[in-house]
């Protein structure tokens, strides 16, 4: 076909693209987007993950090496049907956080930093230069094999020359694409539909092949099975190693690519997108794959030995003479390479943007970052970037020699990206991955790379000598770049991708062992590992009021234009019930505005920016720490405090109530004291004054009797007063002499109830009594015991009120120990008293009819107290009721 | 940290979602035996042209997952339980209090 067709079929192709992103983003604009944002144009999409590699390179992979191409499709056919694992929570963190790039993802990670982002996106660009030079060289090469047959005069130029014009042509294409605008999420829906678009093209280029090549050149499946078995493919061997080595590295390259993160991430609009593509994308690349087989085994059959069974896709048809076949075939791979291309650029050129250029123009001129047009900043780095990494991808293919299987240069750059594998996983399932773990990882990782896998590539004496590859640098043996620590005979892919992973995994896993991280650091890990954990806890932490809302609203409009700005501000504003823009500077608005602005320039980035206005962006995280373990030490101060504020107030309760008794008793006791002394005197005057008759004489003797009785009496009653004060003191002091002997407590309270008979002898009481039970024996002071008794029972006759008399007496035995309950059934005694009835001189009446003086029961408990037991008012007993509890045998005090 | 204590038997339709949920996490587990097993019956050098037949699986094989994996993502979009949000998710990485933190 005559090249300037072909070129201008090219042009075409593209401008037909064109047409479809531009009206795509028009409807965008005008927020219709329909079907734009249904789960199907996700799904195709996502078919970027075929490129020229797979439409023309898969079948050149499986002449050459069976069926281990499938490899490359079963991985992301795992990681896909798997999708509940990682990708779930990778696309909802992405939603979340406004991730922009994967650089983005694990620099937001771990704690915004910068530095990781770079190194990322280093590694990122660098993988990406095979990749792009395959592309290059997939286009370059069927551009030879179609132009080749000109008549006209209009010579096909030389590869070279059609590979810097391939390299251009892009790269205008993608800037012209890609970077028309900045959009506020980082979303590109024209671009988005125009590889769905491409995404059937070359689909349905590939089936197109396939089913002329299994129907029209072959008789049907039966038959392709045969001329399989029969073919030299059927050699083919699998290699365990390889297989599984292949399977891991492309599941990881669909989730670590930059521009497959780009369109499964970033681009989402719709987390439930998910459910589809689940089993869509599998769907797509089993379809992709049905035919390479077919397609490689007739090539091998019927084209000359020497043609590239890279280009079979191509050749086969036009060998044919399928002129028209071979046009779509051409277009499919075209569109394979520059979809590729394109969202690959557009990714790295974000990243490089965003991680390398911003931070250093941010630190560069950080006045500017408020007052300068970043948006131009921006799109220009861009625009720069995409240029940089085709010119990268040009020079690879140069300095390789664009010779190379596509499939071969294409796992150079799968092995790159799998670098970032450990610190995405770990840091998306386990809070204890740090920064310098992902640092040291992602660099040991890198280098190994680099030195195994990416420099050899060029071949010996290219970058590495030959002298390096023979006997490892400096002569070192063990150094050798295919070989390292003396492994011998691995598959090159394969021994390289070992030792970067397992050393990348072990530097990432030992120095997050050993780090701690900081507090944004921590904050972000908790936001990321528990992403589905209610609402998002990412690292906040602006301080209110340190931020003009118009410097914001400035610098907003920089990076998000004016009428966005405007939009987003003037929401806030009445989100905070605001009239006007200015919405006040809370921390809760700040956020959500550097996630707006993360969108557009990343986290670190919007971070950095809001930090020049808001102040103290790093240290504010810390600020808070400090002041939540301030707060901490002041609650625990203050609960101590509370303590030992409840223990005060408990004993000042305590003082309260011995105060208020100490008063009653004080008060009893002056009562008592005027009481005594009346008492004592009244005595005393009758014996003084019938003792001062009786001396006068000549008295009757019955009068003498009379007197002389008198005196006797008072003079007992004297006496006895002063025993009792005694007999209390005596027992106060703990000297009474006890007298201890068996005695049976019914006869005990026997001789008690007879000698208290006395006591108001004219009332008659009903008597309760539970002999069985009071049939014991207890070892005690018995005269002592009955002299308790002998109280209580007369205070009872003395004091019940009651019309019918009655009295209890009640005995129980329990664990080594007697009560005796002593019940009557008057009114009983008011709660106010029962705390002092017990008391020296307490007394409740001043009745002294029974000539008590108020020592009875003080006398009682002393007693008790004497006996190992106790003697207690028994509250709610429908009367007075007093129990006494004593050991069954009282061993003798060891004093 | 006190944690509200999760139910411990659930009812039938939380039930099933979880165990859908289980099937969704255990296919590709499935999918990564079927796709490992040509290692076990292809010794390194056989003579045997057994490509075909490899592949033949190899496909069967994956259409299988595809369907699987169809049903089980339509069963999970089902209204009322697409809700991806799961706080009764029994298998989410255990909530660990925050690691080596300053108390």
């Amino acid at each position: 076909m005559p090249f300037n067709i072909l070129v201008a079929s090219c042009v075409a192709y593209v401008i037909c693209l064109f047409l479809v992103a531009w009206a795509v983003e028009r409807r965008a604009d005008r927020g219709r987007m329909g079907w734009l944002r249904s789960p199907l144009v996700y799904t195709l999409s996502l078919s970027i993950y075929c490129t020229a590699w797979t439409f023309y390179g898969a079948v050149g992979y499986a002449a050459r090496s069976g069926l281990e191409y499938l490899t490359i499709y079963i991985g992301p056919t795992l990681v896909f049907i798997g999708w509940w694992w990682l990708l779930r929570k990778l696309v909802r963190i992405g939603r979340q956080q406004r991730v922009t790039s994967i650089a983005d993802l694990i620099s937001s990670r771990f704690g915004k930093s910068n530095l990781l982002g770079v190194i990322v996106t280093v590694i990122a660009v660098v993988a990406a230069t095979p990749y792009i030079a395959l592309q290059l060289q997939s286009v370059t090469q069927s551009f030879g094999v179609f132009a080749s047959p000109t008549q006209d005069g209009f010579a096909p130029p030389d590869t070279e020359a059609t590979a810097i014009w391939v390299a251009v042509g892009l790269a205008l294409f993608t800037i012209i694409f890609g970077t028309r605008n900045l959009d506020a999420k980082e979303q590109h829906h024209g671009i988005v539909t125009a590889i769905a678009v491409e995404a059937v093209v070359k689909l349905v280029a590939l089936i197109a092949v396939g089913i002329f090549v299994v129907w029209g050149l072959a008789d049907g499946p039966g038959d392709i099975l045969a001329r399989i078995d029969a073919s030299e493919i059927a050699d083919w061997d699998l290699q365990p190693g390889r297989w599984a080595g292949l399977i891991f590295v492309s599941a990881a390259a669909v989730i670590c690519l930059p521009r497959m993160f780009q369109v499964m991430v970033v681009e989402n609009a719709d987390e439930r997108h998910l459910f589809t593509a689940a089993w869509a994308f599998p769907l797509y690349l089993f379809a992709m794959s049905l035919f390479i087989v077919p397609i490689a085994v007739i090539g091998l059959e019927r084209l000359p030995t020497n043609a590239n069974p890279d280009m079979f896709v191509l050749t086969l048809p036009l060998a044919e003479g399928q002129g028209a076949l071979a046009m779509l075939a051409f277009l499919g791979g075209f569109s394979s390479a520059t979809s590729m291309v394109i969202v690959e650029s557009i990714a790295l050129a974000t990243m490089v943007s965003n991680h390398i250029v911003m931070p250093i123009w941010l630190r560069l001129r950080p006045s500017q970052a408020v007052s300068g047009d970043v948006r131009r900043l921006v799109l220009l780095s861009r625009r720069f970037s995409i240029a940089a990494v085709l010119a990268l991808g040009y020079a690879y293919y140069r300095m390789s020699g664009g010779s190379t299987a596509l499939a071969a240069i294409g796992l150079i750059a799968f092995a790159g990206v799998a670098q970032f594998l450990p610190a995405m996983v770990f840091g998306l399932f386990w809070r204890g991955a740090t920064r310098a773990g992902a640092g040291l990882g992602l660099s040991v990782g890198f280098v190994i790379w680099a030195y195994t896998l990416f420099l050899p590539s060029f071949g010996p004496d290219a970058l590495l000598s030959a002298q390096v590859f023979a006997q490892g640098p400096f002569g070192i043996d063990w150094l050798r770049p295919e070989a390292l620590f003396g492994v011998l005979g691995m598959d090159p892919l394969i021994h390289s991708l070992f030792w970067s992973l397992v050393l990348n995994t072990a530097a990432f896993l030992l120095g997050s062992l050993l780090t701690f991280p900081g507090p944004v650091e921590r904050m972000q890990s908790a936001a990321f590992v528990r992403v589905f954990d209610g609402p998002s806890a990412g690292a906040r932490g602006w301080s209110r009021g340190m931020a003009e809302p118009e410097g914001l609203l400035v610098m907003a409009q920089r990076i998000l234009g004016d009428d966005d700005a405007l939009i987003f501000f003037e929401a806030e504003a009445r989100l905070q019930g605001k009239a006007g823009y200015l919405p006040d500077p809370t921390p809760e608005f700040i956020a959500r505005l550097e996630r707006r602005l993360a969108g557009s320039v990343g986290a670190a980035t919007a971070h950095a920016m809001i930090s020049q206005l808001a102040g103290r962006a790093m240290v504010t995280v810390e600020d808070l720490m400090a002041v939540a373990s301030e707060a901490a030490q002041i609650m625990e101060y203050s609960a101590r405090l509370e303590s030992q504020q409840d223990e005060l107030t408990r004993t000042a309760r305590a003082l309260r109530d011995a105060n208020e008794k100490l008063t009653l008793l004080s008060v009893q006791k002056d009562a008592f004291l005027s009481q005594i002394s009346h008492e004592l005197r009244t005595p005393m005057t009758s014996i003084r004054a019938f003792s001062e008759i009786l001396t006068e004489g000549d008295l009757p003797a019955g009068m003498v009797t009379n007197y002389g009785q008198i005196i006797h009496d008072e003079a007992k009653r004297l006496t006895r007063l002063l025993d009792d004060l005694l007999d209390l003191s005596v027992l106060e002091n703990g000297s009474v002499q006890l007298n201890l002997e068996l005695t049976n407590l019914s006869q005990m309270i026997d001789r008690a109830l007879a000698a208290a008979s006395h006591t108001k002898a004219e009332r008659s009481f009903l008597l309760y009594r539970d002999l069985p039970m009071e049939n014991i024996f207890l070892r005690t002071d018995a005269d002592r015991l009955v002299q308790v008794f002998i109280n209580l029972i007369s205070n009872a006759r003395k004091y019940c009120d009651a019309v019918v008399p009655e009295l209890r007496i009640t005995v129980r035995q329990r664990a080594g120990r007697v009560t005796i309950d002593v019940i009557d059934n008057g009114s009983g005694i008011p709660s106010a008293h029962q705390a002092i009835i017990f008391e020296k001189f307490a007394r409740l009446t001043d009745q002294t009819r029974a000539g008590g003086a108020g020592l009875g029961l003080a006398i009682c408990r002393e007693v008790m107290a004497n006996l190992g037991g106790t003697i207690t008012y028994l509250p709610g007993q429908g009367g007075a009721a007093f129990r006494v509890s004593l050991p069954l045998r009282l061993e003798r005090k060891a004093a | 940290m006190a944690r509200t204590r999760a139910p411990l038997f659930l009812r039938p339709s939380l039930y099933r979602l979880r165990r859908r949920r289980d099937a969704a996490r255990l296919l590709p587990v499935l999918g990564l035996f079927l796709f490992l097993l040509p290692i076990l019956w292809t010794p390194a050098q056989s003579v045997q042209r057994d490509t075909a037949p490899d592949g033949v699986f190899l496909f069967l094989a994956w259409g299988l997952l595809i369907v699987l994996a169809f049903v089980i993502s339509r069963s999970l979009a089902m209204p009322g339980t697409g809700d991806d949000r799961d706080p009764d998710d029994d298998y989410e990485p255990d909530p660990e209090t925050d690691d080596g933190g300053s108390r």
